[in-house]
């Protein structure tokens, strides 16, 4: 029998819904929540010995948080974790898909379990990645593939999609009988014959998944806006040396009490484009002097007081989700209802 | 972030990529390099050109919108909106 350990957040283990998104991580004993289903369906072959449980926010927006939580793993004597599922959830999958990854990376087997549009998946590393519904009304239907899949990772076996496995698997040399040419010719040819394109494929691509758009501002003169920017403005000098290509992280800078973006205190860095005009006026990449004077004169609420800033060129779909999900997080828990995002 | 139930107005001279990823309030903006400026205006005419902009973005912020949809500056139809592609052709690309 294997000690297996579960991480959901504060919502599934009966701590608070959104209001309690920014509950710092706690070590409960024993299943909790969708934890005591799991057990059940596991049998006499495994038991949950503890729950981890952190915020939403909190998880997806503090620096450290995974190896905190992979700590409360082990002390709890982990043989096994679980995350999730995490369903459509972002900032609760991001949180799963990077523990799992610490997990898998320190050696612990480890299984985070969410819906493959998920925004966390890309975060999963080599972590394997089950299947669940879209919601929480899949929740035994998903526990149903999650309990034989730890079942089988206890036993050391490798996890494929006959498993319900999705997202990125690792990609392991072997000997093949054809040549590059002839499998293309040979997938041509079954293509051609109708099969489904996106079966027809030794390696599969990630596409661009669909945004269900959020509900609109009901009034914009009581709302508190956040400007954002992927055309990387920040301080003359680049104080915290942000990239000009492939972002690996966002940073923010206070824009309180300013009126408008000085020459000469702001530049960009993108390296994607001439950045002669911007620098010239920085309002002309973050629009700050114009909405400043819309503030000013009511039309909307409130400016946030920090520009969230990272460059979008070159950068990642996996990696802007992510960005995307930490800075929805930053502005929730800030309070702030709407955003501007510049684009170049 | 709209995901995340933050409604966001990308301001953007990449109309067509923005849609293309499902972005679903979308204002069109001047230049690639200056979203929010245009170095051809005489200053005081750039900037009244900008705040109509962000007048634009706010008016997309309280638009309901069902898929990619893009705002407008119109020179007199302030408000001028038209709708991008169907969800399913959007975000297959």
């Amino acid at each position: 029998m294997m000690r297996v350990v579960h991480y959901i957040n504060q919502f599934y283990a009966g701590l608070g819904g959104e209001e309690a998104a920014g509950l710092s991580p706690r070590l409960l004993d024993g299943p909790a929540g969708p934890g005591r289903l799991l057990d059940q369906l596991l049998g006499d072959e495994h038991e949950v010995v503890a729950t981890v449980v952190c915020g939403d926010n909190h998880a997806a927006g503090t620096a450290g948080v995974t190896e905190e939580l992979l700590g409360m793993v082990r002390e709890a004597g982990a043989e096994l974790l679980l995350t999730g599922p995490a369903f459509g959830s972002g900032r609760y999958g991001m949180a799963c898909a990077r523990l799992a990854a610490a997990g898998t990376t320190a050696g612990l087997p480890s299984l985070a379990a969410m819906h493959p549009d998920n925004p966390g998946i890309g975060e999963a590393g080599t972590a394997p990645v089950i299947a669940a519904g879209a919601s929480a009304r899949k929740m035994r239907a998903s526990l149903q593939r999650v309990a034989p899949a730890l079942a089988k990772l206890a036993a050391g076996q490798a996890l494929t999609e006959q498993d319900g496995r999705v997202g990125r698997s690792a990609r392991l040399g072997r000997l093949v009988e054809h040549t590059a040419a002839q499998r293309a010719v040979e997938l041509v040819l079954r293509r051609l014959a109708g099969e489904d394109a996106d079966a027809v494929t030794e390696i599969p691509l990630g596409g661009f998944d669909s945004v269900e758009p959020a509900a609109p501002v009901e009034k914009v003169g009581a709302a508190s806006v956040a400007l954002l920017t992927e055309g990387a403005l920040v301080p003359a000098g680049n104080p915290d040396r942000l990239e000009s290509a492939r972002a690996t992280r966002w940073l923010r800078y206070s824009v309180d009490g300013l009126d408008t973006l000085a020459d000469g205190d702001w530049e960009s860095v993108d390296g994607g484009f001439a950045t002669t005009a911007a620098n010239a006026d920085p309002n002309r990449l973050v629009p700050l002097d114009a909405a400043r004077a819309l503030q000013r004169d009511g039309a909307v609420g409130g400016l946030h007081d920090e520009l969230l800033v990272t460059v979008g060129n070159g950068t990642s779909v996996v990696t802007a989700r992510r960005f995307g999900v930490e800075w929805a997080a930053r502005l929730r828990a800030a309070g702030v209802q709407a955003a501007i995002l510049t684009a170049t | 972030m709209e995901r995340a139930g933050i409604p966001t107005a990308v301001i953007t001279n990449l109309v067509t990529i923005a849609e293309q990823v499902g972005a679903p309030r979308i204002v069109l903006g001047r230049g690639i390099p200056y979203p929010t400026g245009d170095p051809d205006l005489p200053p005081h005419a750039e900037r009244a050109w900008r705040r109509r902009l962000v007048e634009q973005a706010l008016v997309a912020l309280a638009t309901p919108v069902e898929r990619p949809t893009v705002f407008e500056v119109g020179a007199q139809d302030v408000g001028a909106q038209h709708v991008g592609a169907q969800p399913e052709e959007a975000t297959r690309a």
